[in-house]
């Protein structure tokens, strides 16, 4: 408990901070919020040691279903768009998650990827209902029928993000440390054990799995909003890779660290995308490979270690 | 008729990549997922070295040499980088260890992009040499039509030669079988791993050589061709040869059909293949009840 205060308090700091010293990182730090709710998905799977390389799809999911629903429907509010998306990916979990669960490790992981792939190629055939690889526009919604300029939105729309982030952060936590939760990572360990005493291994992990399509569809819908547009690339296994990769640099340790790796991506980004526009994807792999190897738990790892070191206090 | 010969073609090649990432999941246990870059830079290197080779005069022979001379390379080269690379990571969780194939397919992809450039590359002077044969009034390319079907075919059955006859061969059978009991035997175990790890390797790059003078090579094939080859060897189930060679088949012709038939389904076939396989037999379709290894 006290980490999350600590972790909540020092993201809001420095994202608000940084927001106001410069106005111009606004957008970066609602994308890194939006990376951070996804990246906090694939934790939920990495506890129960699955990886998924098809998570993007759902942040499509909901994107196309934001993006879809402000063109039908241009007097939809902002936070019934978020609601909608959400809800989209909630469901479509549930019904993949139904049969991916039966599937450990690369078979979980492959599947996923193999859906999204799936995913991605049908949004960009069918030009007549998600135009194709030139995505669909997001229109400005209101906000609780506020409407607002493109800078009131934006600001908004980042505190949005935050309040969305600190509420499923206390969530998320609360969730591994209920009994679910610590049942959740033991099927990492030993799932033949979870199952003798008594608990199923496939409706757990059902269960993160659907919290972590949600996650990874609010996710979408708030990057659909900030950005006004919505491509097929949302779905590309590339940002399953980007969220895979957030996920390993903070850790599995808490909830937090999916938000801190985010920052520090994103910023890494934008960089990378100055001094080495043309190796963005070999810098991330070597990068990747050197956490592994050096930093196999994370950032939040290191929290733990410490914990240790200090007697194991809580 | 022109879709079954389109998808045997096409069988052939998806047959060699899913048996190489077989091979590789046999001695490290993990799914390679940085297969489909060697399958794309065996594609490349082919492709190159066939422009190289085939400006001093108009052979044949030198077109093959070029297609598997390309093959053997980027196979010896990228498949030791990849075990030199995994073998630092033997004891960790398997998760991170397909983490580390996953990272090392992101470097491959931008180094393939860094040397060879975003334009497609066309290299067809093969299929051009290998001349034409007609078929009930249809006019086919020898080397689609001939050629890499029989070289499928050649390969799976040396292979079968091998690993049934040969003391290598059986070997390599026994260290993927149980890996503790060869060495008890008195097997050199890194060495047979390092050996079927470079096959592997090779097969994959094979396929994307013989895949470069018919297909354009651009950036992404890769990825398209690792989901593609793991729907195979995951249908047909982990370590079956013969089995992926029939699903290879079944996968080949169910898509040629598609792109006939109703092309937007092209791409999504042989996943729903997959899918359906997998509801009705997780283990895959050839293997036989054992132990659950996923």
């Amino acid at each position: 408990m006290r980490y999350t205060i600590y972790g909540a308090v020092a993201l809001s700091v420095v994202v608000l901070g940084l927001a106001a010293a410069f106005p111009w990182l606004k957008l970066p730090l609602i994308l890194a919020l939006c990376y951070g709710l996804a990246a906090l998905g694939i934790v939920v799977l990495l506890r129960a040691g699955q990886i998924s390389f098809g998570h993007a799809m759902y942040a499509c999911i909901a994107g196309y279903v934001v993006a879809y629903l402000s063109q039908r429907f241009p007097h939809l509010d902002g936070f019934a768009l978020i609601g909608l998306g959400t809800l989209a990916s909630l469901v479509a979990g549930m019904l993949i998650g139904a049969f991916v669960v039966r599937y450990r490790e690369i078979f979980f992981g492959m599947l996923n990827l193999a859906l999204s792939m799936v995913l991605f190629t049908l949004l960009g055939k069918f030009y007549a209902y998600t135009g194709g690889t030139d995505g669909l526009r997001v229109g400005r919604p209101t906000l609780l029928g506020v409407e607002l300029a493109r800078n009131g939105f934006e600001t908004a729309l980042l505190v949005l993000v935050l309040v969305c982030s600190l509420l499923v952060i206390w969530g998320v936590q609360r969730y591994f440390r209920s009994s679910a939760g610590e049942a959740l990572m033991a099927m990492k360990s030993n799932e033949m054990r979870l199952e003798y005493l008594g608990i199923s291994a496939k409706k757990l992990l059902w269960q993160g799995y659907v919290l972590s399509a949600g996650l990874c569809g609010l996710s979408g819908a708030l990057f659909g909003l900030s950005q006004g547009l919505v491509t097929p690339e949302m779905g590309y296994w590339l940002r399953s890779g980007e969220f895979v990769f957030i996920a390993i640099l903070g850790g599995s340790g808490h909830a937090v660290g999916a938000f801190v790796g985010a920052l520090l991506y994103e910023f890494l980004k934008m960089y990378a995308a100055v001094l080495v526009s043309g190796a963005w994807q070999l810098l991330l792999g070597a990068t990747l490979i050197v956490i592994i190897y050096f930093l196999p738990s994370g950032l939040t790892g290191l929290l733990r270690k410490r914990r240790a070191a200090l007697g194991g206090e809580q | 008729m022109l879709a079954l010969l389109d998808g045997v073609s096409y069988a052939g090649l998806l047959f060699l990549v899913a048996l190489g990432l077989t091979f590789i999941f046999g001695v490290v246990r993990i799914l390679n997922v940085a297969h489909g870059s060697l399958y794309a830079c065996g594609g490349y290197a082919a492709a190159t070295l066939g422009l190289w080779m085939g400006q001093g005069g108009d052979s044949l022979a030198l077109s093959l040499g070029a297609l598997l001379g390309g093959a053997l390379l980027v196979g010896i080269v990228l498949g030791t980088v990849l075990m030199l690379l995994l073998r630092q990571f033997q004891d960790r969780d398997p998760i991170l260890q397909l983490l580390v194939t996953f990272g090392a397919f992101m470097i491959f992809e931008d180094l393939q992009r860094m040397i060879w450039g975003t334009q497609p590359y066309f290299v067809s002077d093969v299929v051009n040499q290998m001349g034409t044969s007609e078929l009930l009034g249809v006019v086919y390319m020898n080397y689609q039509l001939l050629f890499v079907p029989g070289a499928a075919v050649a390969v799976y059955l040396l292979l079968q030669w091998f690993l049934r006859r040969t003391l290598m061969g059986r070997q390599i059978v026994a260290v993927t079988h149980d890996r503790e009991v060869a060495t008890a035997m008195g097997i050199n175990a890194k060495r047979v791993a390092y050996l079927t790890f470079v096959v592997g390797a090779m097969l994959g790059s094979l396929g994307g050589a013989l895949a470069s003078p018919t297909t354009s090579l651009v950036p992404g094939i890769g990825a398209d061709m690792i989901v593609l080859s793991f729907a195979v060897v995951a249908s047909a189930g982990l370590g079956q040869i013969s089995g992926a060679l029939i699903v290879a088949l079944m996968i080949g012709l169910a898509r040629s059909f598609c792109v006939y038939l109703m092309p937007e389904m092209e791409v999504v076939m042989p996943y729903v293949i997959m899918v359906l396989v997998l509801l009705m037999r997780p283990q895959g379709l050839f293997t036989v009840a054992q132990a659950r290894r996923i």
